[in-house]
């Protein structure tokens, strides 16, 4: 009896086999890196963020004191710091909400109505604005809304300067021109963020069966009916998609609101200035700790009404 | 064998950290072949940005020192580049250089290496945001102050108070000056303020306004929040508020001769003007870090930030002043005796140079209010508070 000629085993066929023997090695080994990347560099940050805000920075020397107290999270509640949450949450509510109303139609054309060339001139449209600066675009809008800027000369050339003029004559919101106000900074944010708003709302709306929006007409409702009760709540997900891009992104924001604006403090500016001279960080991670939180109560209202179900 | 000799830094901090403060280089030797600086933007150049300013080639040349810049746009960059350490010299500001000597990120400066140290201008020689307890840690490099900058077609003779932007009132053109003008959105602005409540209200007793007790403290931020109402917007950077004068109807600000001259060389009506309560300013020093990775092409670069040539170019290119006073006049670069003026040189006793305030101050241990504070109440005056 001859033995049959086993071809000599390389390293690499030993690990074959092994692998095959132990599938669950294999896939241990190809899963460490990632796990560690999410466990170690984004959560452990993270965890170290939310370490530091339990510390406090003592009151004589302004040094941190690392011993656990919630003294730091107290202070969020003093007037002036409560203020700026306030302001950065109703701002990011405004530019949501904006942006969902006028990101509709936009997205309800795309998946509707375009085709061929004039749909891949939407996509561009939509897309061209994110690949230029961001930083240019902001600087570009400052000289737009300038007391002496663009928009001014267009509307007093149009006999339509006491527009602007009333808007700015608002209390709370209103200032010296559209730059320097409150209405300046939404409508930069608006800009900057719609096309996160406009994208899901598209892909959510391109899903709604055009057989439904005939047999609702068949049945006798009206355009109105049609959308109020298949339309929008078949396309509510991508709205809800997208208005998690716009509202977090409004939360964590600093560029535009210290370019654009009344130079009043938003999250993301009072975290910047007081992680650096002041050396507070304590109070900075205490601050960066509430977009998470307004995130998560955030994601949970938007899970329970179906944002999810689609992914 | 004269030449010396880099002694191991390891012993030397030790020394540094136990025995009496001294500088660690005690004589000069041959160069390293390179040198790395922190510096600001536009204050180290080789004639990139325009070929006019070029302080670095003909250094590179005669010293065999190449010269590798890595700039810093804010104080707290500086500070946390010189913490990571690999850098020999850093341009720090007065509210970083007291940090760094404390965390001794830098050592002290031995004079005797530097043969023009004797040219310095003899007001900054011994400047208290580089010496301590009688120790030079860096050679001065350039100073300027926070002036008052104004439009002249509004202003047609310069304001003479701070009060055109801190207090409601009409301008000279008969309209108010709600809006019209901006002030430094940095909570270091609060100095401004007390320097501004040293003369107008001297029952306060305010003697810096970078060491403010309670009581003065509060008095500055009542006054903080009288100026909230005039301002539509604060200035952070240096471009915006340059744009600002341009479109936003800003007429008068606090700010730096270099927003001054980009604005005159753009032909907009504006001008400067140091008003007679004075004027905060700062200061900046050239150091050396403790672990200087190239003391001899470090000491070289230090001896040649004070050639006149340099100081006189680098003067005219960053709007700031001399630490060599003969750069005014002498001729040896762009600087001339009117720009001088210009830029703020004759005004020195009413200048208020940036520290970082703390606690500890001449008042008292724990008497003053700290910089962390200025931070967190400045947000507030800023946001309506």
């Amino acid at each position: 009896m001859t033995s049959a000629v086993r071809p000599t085993r390389t390293l690499a066929d030993r690990l074959t086999t092994i692998f095959w023997r132990k599938p669950g090695l294999l896939l241990l080994l190809l899963i460490t890196p990632p796990l560690l990347w999410l466990g170690v560099v984004y959560l452990g940050s993270l965890a170290a963020l939310l370490l530091q805000s339990f510390y406090s920075i003592d009151e004589f020397s302004g040094l941190v004191v690392r011993e656990f107290t919630l003294k730091t999270y107290a202070e969020l509640l003093r007037p002036s710091n409560y203020d700026v949450i306030l302001r950065t949450l109703a701002m990011a509510i405004a530019v949501t909400a904006a942006s969902a109303i006028a990101a509709f139609p936009i997205a309800y054309y795309a998946a509707r109505y375009a085709r061929g060339r004039w749909k891949a001139a939407f996509y561009l449209g939509i897309m061209l604005p994110l690949w230029s600066s961001y930083l240019v675009k902001v600087y570009a809008w400052k000289l737009i809304l300038a007391k002496e800027g663009i928009l001014t000369w267009a509307a007093t050339a149009t006999h339509t300067g006491w527009l602007i003029d009333a808007a700015l004559q608002l209390p709370g919101i209103g200032g010296n021109s559209l730059s320097t106000s409150y209405i300046g900074t939404f409508l930069v944010f608006t800009y900057v963020w719609l096309p996160y708003m406009i994208l899901p709302m598209q892909a959510s709306l391109e899903r709604v069966p055009t057989t439904m929006l005939e047999a609702s007409a068949d049945l006798g409702a009206t355009a109105a009916q049609t959308f109020r009760t298949v339309t929008l709540p078949l396309a509510l997900p991508g709205i809800i998609a997208g208005s998690i891009f716009t509202f977090s992104l409004t939360l964590g924001d600093y560029i535009i609101p210290s370019i654009i604006g009344t130079s009043a403090s938003f999250i993301g500016m009072a975290v910047y200035q007081l992680q650096g001279t002041a050396g507070n960080v304590p109070l900075a991670a205490a601050f960066a700790v509430v977009p998470i939180v307004i995130m998560l109560i955030y994601l949970t209202l938007a899970r329970k009404a179906g944002a999810f179900d689609a992914l | 064998m004269n030449s010396v000799k880099l002694m191991g830094t390891a012993i030397l901090s030790l020394a540094l950290a136990t025995g009496p403060v001294l500088a660690q280089v005690t004589a000069l030797g041959a160069g390293e072949g390179e040198v790395d600086i922190v510096a600001w933007p536009g204050y180290v150049e080789r004639g990139e940005s325009d070929a006019a300013y070029d302080w670095v080639t003909a250094f590179e040349k005669d010293s065999g020192c190449a010269v590798k810049i890595k700039t810093a746009n804010t104080s707290d960059e500086m500070v946390s580049l010189m913490n990571e350490g690999g850098f020999d010299l850093v341009t720090a500001s007065g509210d970083a250089s007291l940090r760094l000597v404390a965390g001794k990120r830098v050592q002290p400066i031995n004079t005797d290496l530097i043969p023009s140290w004797g040219k310095l201008d003899p007001r900054l020689k011994d400047g208290s945001w580089f010496t301590v307890a009688g120790v030079h840690y860096g050679v001065p490099y350039q100073w300027g102050p926070n002036v008052l900058m104004y439009n002249t077609d509004v202003f047609k003779t310069p304001p003479t108070s701070w009060n055109v932007v801190f207090e409601k009132m009409d301008l000279p053109d008969g309209k108010s000056n709600e809006g019209r003008v901006q002030a430094y959105d940095g909570p270091i602005h609060i100095a401004d303020a007390a320097l501004y409540l040293m003369t107008h209200k001297p029952e306060l007793k305010i003697t810096s306004p970078y060491e403010l007790n309670e009581d003065q403290y509060k008095a500055a931020l009542d006054l903080l929040r009288v100026q909230r109402t005039l301002v539509g917007r604060y200035w952070h950077d240096a471009m915006i508020q340059v744009d600002d004068f341009k479109n936003e109807g800003v007429v008068a600000s606090g700010s730096w001769p270099f927003q001054v001259g980009m604005l005159v060389a753009d032909k907009q009506p504006v001008a400067s003007t140091i008003p007679s309560e004075g004027a905060t300013g700062w200061a900046d020093t050239t150091m050396l870090a403790t672990d200087a990775a190239h003391p001899n092409c470090a000491y070289k670069w230090m001896e040649h930030t004070l050639n006149s040539n340099l100081q006189s170019d680098l003067s005219v290119w960053f709007g700031s002043n001399p630490v060599v006073a003969e750069a005014c006049t002498d001729k040896s670069g762009m600087q001339t005796k009117e720009g001088c003026t210009a830029n703020g040189m004759d005004d020195f006793a009413k200048i208020h140079f940036w520290t970082t305030p703390t606690a500890n101050c001449a008042q008292g241990d724990g008497a003053c209010v700290p910089y962390y504070r200025w931070v967190s109440d400045y947000i507030g005056v800023i946001g309506g508070r």
